[in-house]
């Protein structure tokens, strides 16, 4: 039964227009960015190396496929986690707020069944998301800027080389997956809580700005827990790029961002379980 | 329990905080009934028949469905129950046909396009099938609420107000359906209506909720026929009636007279012979009697009472 709701749920989802604002959004934005690069990138990133170029002699070109992905990426942290909750914080309140609740819950089938396939729903949504923007960003960025070393500069500068770059973005797309999971996990818990679709979102992009700003504080008792925010941990796939991965620094940011996820989803099963329909 | 109850609902009651929303209430349905639901507004209808649907759990008491516990049987109940709760809600955004399909799989069933057309036909959207629900009236989801009740053929089916929004085709149609589904299926039906006479001439059995909790409970005839009833003498003489009645013993009873010479009286069963015996003794000539008593009469003088 658990398959045949979520062929329901997933049917339910592609046949809402708010499901393709998402795959809308990442579709206009990924070739906008990329076309803004080809024609302007070579003067940007003059610019953003214009004090290492007083230090080091740059030849050739480092615009290509490989940098304008990373830079796509980078959106993960800002925009998608808003297009992930338009569709997860509307699972359990879309019903509510369309009465459907009673359509859904009346019939032979328990409401763990439900609430799991809905949230796996939610999740290949996600996925289907993260997949898209990955066949984007990096198809088109091929096609445009060819393929060449990837050139990074955060808090050191990191080249590497085009025949050990693929498996990093490979990665780091299955790292934003479960990024955006708990992003979406989060969404779905707020959508058990509230009987409004735009509730859980406001109240998901809330949590990610507040966390976000205690995280940037290195103050007192926040200093020694902000590591369990998940905040801190949603642009972890940047750690793929780094010369040698921190594989316990990932494992750590996959454990606090897997906690949040199964957490939230079992606070949703407790709140749906024990939830009175009247609406 | 009664070998042939399908619903008994046992000191049945439900809190949302200080508020009683049922109270103690107790009532029981028999294989075949259409079973009326009859309560003022805030009665604890809706809530009874959530709890019914298992969409809100009991603060306690019991209910039990095809003889079995509601709670440790849920799903195979469920799968035994057709049901409208309250309004006709559905996704908008799919066709009546999917909305239909994917409610048939819920229920274990994969319905062909045939058996969900026959469906619609039955309650007249045949022709909406392919549309969006989001283009449908009140009225016509009021339809699709009862086909969606009927899909999965279930033995007891469910339905709070069906006729509202219905244009008085479409109430005569589903009360047709209804009586239908009972002589010809004998499916049970239980039929929550704030139309009186709805319930009067289709139900056998009903209870009368107030304040959460059963008022009365029984046949539909034997509660209307038990009490005061108007009684109407068709009289030759409405004048020399009006005289002798006004100084007789049943004087406050007199309710009133209509222009085609009928006198009304308020009258318990027993004193309905003595009345006429009065009225011929007195020289009025008597055509025919006929005693009344309208459900919306019943249901007040109970309710207030």
């Amino acid at each position: 039964m658990f398959f045949t709701v979520l062929s329901i749920e997933l049917l339910k989802i592609f046949s809402k227009g708010r499901s393709y604002i998402g795959f809308g959004a990442i579709t206009i934005l990924v070739p906008i960015v990329q076309a803004a690069m080809y024609s302007e990138g070579e003067a940007y990133f003059g610019l953003f190396t214009q004090g290492l170029q007083q230090q080091f002699s740059f030849t050739g070109t480092f615009l290509n496929g490989y940098l304008i992905a990373f830079v796509v990426l980078q959106s993960l942290l800002v925009h998608v986690p808003l297009l992930v909750t338009l569709v997860a914080g509307d699972m359990l309140a879309g019903e509510a707020t369309g009465g459907t609740y009673r359509l859904l819950f009346s019939r032979p089938v328990s409401r763990h069944t439900i609430v799991l396939a809905k949230y796996s729903a939610a999740l290949l949504y996600t996925i289907g998301l993260i997949a898209w923007m990955s066949l984007l960003s990096m198809g088109l960025s091929f096609l445009l800027f060819g393929s060449g070393e990837l050139f990074i500069v955060s808090s050191s500068i990191t080249v590497l080389q085009k025949d050990d770059i693929l498996w990093r973005f490979g990665y780091a797309y299955l790292f934003g997956i479960l990024s955006m999971s708990t992003v979406a996990s989060i969404a779905f818990m707020f959508s058990a809580l509230v009987e409004n679709s735009i509730g859980p979102i406001a109240m998901t992009m809330a949590i990610i700005i507040v966390f976000t700003i205690i995280s940037a504080l290195d103050a007192g008792f926040i200093k020694d827990v902000k590591y369990l925010l998940f905040t801190n941990h949603l642009i972890s796939w940047r750690l793929f790029f780094e010369e040698t991965v921190p594989v316990d620094r990932i494992l750590l940011s996959t454990w606090v961002l897997g906690g949040h996820s199964v957490a939230s989803l079992l606070i949703t099963l407790f709140v749906i379980v024990k939830k009175d329909i009247l609406s | 329990m009664d070998r042939n109850s399908i619903i008994e609902i046992r000191s049945l009651c439900k809190s949302f905080g200080q508020f009683k929303a049922v109270y103690n209430l107790d009532l029981t349905v028999n294989q075949g009934d259409i079973y009326g639901f009859l309560g003022p507004n805030g009665a604890g209808k809706s809530t009874t028949i959530r709890m019914l649907m298992s969409l809100i759990s009991p603060t306690s008491g019991s209910i039990s469905v095809f003889g079995k516990p509601l709670m440790s049987h849920r799903n195979e109940i469920l799968a035994g129950i057709g049901a409208i709760v309250e309004k006709p809600d559905f996704y908008l955004y799919l066709t009546a046909e999917e909305n239909l399909r994917i409610l048939g799989k819920m229920n274990s069933i994969d319905l062909s396009s045939k058996q969900i057309h026959r469906s619609l036909d039955q309650v007249g959207l045949l022709d909406r099938a392919k549309s969006k629900v989001k283009t449908f009236s009140y009225g016509m989801k009021q339809r699709l609420g009862i086909a969606q009740a009927l899909l999965h053929d279930p033995d007891l089916i469910v339905l709070d107000e069906p006729t509202n929004g219905l244009d008085p085709v479409g109430v005569k149609e589903i009360r047709e359906l209804i009586l239908r589904l009972r002589s010809e299926q004998q499916k049970t039906i239980f039929l929550s209506s704030h139309i009186l006479p709805e319930v009067e001439l289709i139900a056998n059995r009903m209870v009368i909720i107030n304040k959460g909790t059963t008022v009365i409970e029984g046949s539909v005839s034997e509660l209307l026929n038990s009490g005061m009833l108007t009684v109407n003498f068709s009289i030759d003489d409405t004048e020399k009636a009006k005289t002798i009645l006004r100084e007789s013993q049943f004087a406050s009873s007199v309710l009133g007279f209509s222009a085609d010479s009928n006198v009304h009286i308020k009258l318990s069963k027993e004193r309905i012979a003595d009345c006429t015996t009065f009225l011929v003794d007195h020289g009025i000539g008597i055509d025919g009697i006929s005693s009344t008593r309208s459900l919306e009469e019943y249901f007040l003088s109970i309710t207030r009472s």
